[in-house]
């Protein structure tokens, strides 16, 4: 008999208002902001015309984010995660000196936004082998195929080239690349996916 | 071409050479240099790493480990009568300094090595496959590494494992009916009583009974633990911080965190031969915060003292509690 319970939530593991180490960021990071990214993803696309932009976009927005966690965390990451991605393209506004209309959602829209039910941190715990799956499915095959000799028959990089009968540079560019494309699958909003080369 | 897409192909390029790579202190070096150039470098990284962690899951597809106990036809290592007296009378000396080695006479066996520590004891293993297990205080474990199986099972006490991932050769630890498999990793498996607790600081393992009688293999990735009890499993998962506090012994220390002065005892008496006894339910249920050498049971008395005006009394071998 296996039971599993979560033990991560309601533990006051992240007080708001306190700094943070680094590992401590890391942690927060990856539990609290990252299951936040379809959202990010969502409204930048609704809120920014250029779509190459984007990626660019997020980054930033996850770099101010956790530099401002790092000497206080906030109360409500989503929230806080939309007004910091808000502000960036404002100023991306007025800094390019672009005047795109709707490149700037108003205040209220943000405002439901930030009212929305978020992404169910445990629905992700739950679904991570049938998302994984799905995800693997939609790599490129070369890059499907390395992926899946490392994880699941824990091959090292020379008995995957020589299985595959490609160099053992290819096989680091299929994984970097099948590592990148993963991550966005992961987190990022299915519908939105950039597609990769 | 974006500025982010170049600093994750970058991070996807360190997280590649860590999976693939030996990896030694120059190459944590540079990637911490790395790290610390950029807010945008560590986040880039930090979120390819957890997607990276996360195909962990993956391996759940992957075949049942192989069972440990298939012995395949070896030659005996030859070890003359001598090697085996001289090898108890180290035994003996070694018990005295707190942690022992020796070769185990059962002939049959391939190859057993035994390693105990006293109470109190802190003793590093090399293993010849490369792998360092870490003995914590009165702790026995046997170990079987041989060109063809990796096995240890831990008989009493805790240990800490850092293994050589070698996919061919799972490295298992066997724990009363319970079964660890490696597939990469360090993790720490502790054993008291009748309770197994494994927790995984890096990489993931597998636990199972080889009976079966666990219905489906437990996976546990970095940072989640498992305790079993009555054949029950529990799942949690630890924060680095709590886990790093839970392998304080690694450097002598013991770290309370909320700890209840019942659990604080029962701590520091897995490592001394004095014992800490407390009187009332009252005082064992008082949570304390705090950092200790593992033998500082004087320091700790002195808390109990001062900051909660407890009675501390010498009874001959006990030191009480109370209030």
């Amino acid at each position: 008999m296996v039971e599993t319970f979560e033990t991560s939530r309601g533990t006051g593991l992240f007080k708001p208002g306190a700094a943070m180490t680094a590992s401590e960021v890391e942690a927060w990071f990856v539990r609290e902001v990252l299951p936040m990214e379809a959202m990010l993803m969502h409204y930048l696309h609704q809120n920014w015309r250029n779509k190459s932009d984007i990626e660019d976009l997020r980054q930033e927005v996850y770099a101010r984010v956790c530099e401002a966690a790092q000497k206080e965390v906030p109360e409500k990451t989503k929230a806080f995660v939309l007004t910091t991605a808000r502000n960036l393209l404002i100023n991306r506004v007025r800094r390019e000196q672009i005047v795109p209309i709707e490149a700037v959602a108003d205040l209220d829209e943000l405002e439901v936004a930030i009212d929305a039910p978020g992404p169910e941190r445990n629905a992700m715990a739950r679904d991570v082998l049938r998302k994984l799956q799905g995800a693997l499915d939609r790599l490129p095959p070369r890059a499907r195929e390395v992926v899946t000799l490392r994880r699941i028959e824990g091959l090292s990089r020379p008995e995957i080239a020589q299985r595959m009968g490609i160099s053992e540079k290819t096989v680091s560019e299929h994984l970097t690349n099948g590592l990148c494309a993963l991550a966005d699958m992961l987190y990022g909003d299915a519908s939105d996916l950039r597609s990769k080369p | 071409m974006s500025a982010a897409r170049d600093v994750n192909a970058a991070a996807a390029h360190w997280l590649e050479r860590r999976e693939f790579e030996s990896w030694n202190e120059a190459d944590e070096a540079a990637l911490s240099a790395w790290l610390a150039q950029a807010w945008e470098h560590r986040v880039a990284y930090w979120r390819l790493k957890d997607a990276w962690e996360h195909t962990d899951r993956l391996s759940v597809l992957r075949p049942p480990a192989p069972q440990p106990a298939e012995a395949p036809p070896t030659r005996r290592p030859f070890r003359p009568i001598l090697f085996r007296i001289a090898a108890a009378a180290l035994l003996i000396a070694a018990l005295g300094a707190g942690a022992a080695a020796y070769y185990s006479s059962n002939t049959d066996a391939p190859r057993e090595t035994i390693y105990a520590t006293q109470v109190g004891g802190h003793q590093t293993v090399q293993l010849a496959d490369g792998s360092k297990i870490e003995l914590n205080t009165d702790t026995v474990l046997r170990a079987r590494v041989s060109a063809h199986e990796r096995l240890v099972t831990l008989d009493r006490g805790e240990a800490y494992f850092q293994i050589s991932h070698d996919p061919k050769h799972p490295f298992v630890v066997m724990v009363g009916d319970h079964r660890v498999t490696d597939l990469g990793t360090k993790f720490l498996v502790r054993r008291d009583n009748k309770n197994l607790e494994v927790a995984v600081t890096e990489g993931r393992v597998q636990l199972d009974t080889p009976d079966g009688r666990l219905q489906s293999p437990v996976l546990l990735t970095r940072h989640e633990a498992a305790s079993v009890h009555d054949n029950k499993v529990f799942v949690t998962r630890k924060t680095a911080l709590s886990l790093t506090n839970e392998l304080g012994w690694r450097h002598g220390f013991l770290v309370f965190d909320h700890t209840t002065l019942a659990d604080a005892v029962a701590e520091f008496n897995r490592y001394n031969q004095g014992k800490l006894v407390i009187a009332d339910p009252a005082t064992a249920r008082l949570t304390m915060d705090g950092t200790f050498p593992i033998d500082g049971i004087s320091a700790f008395t002195e808390v109990a003292q001062e900051v909660f005006k407890l009675r501390v009394e010498r009874r001959r071998e006990r030191i009480v509690i109370s209030r």
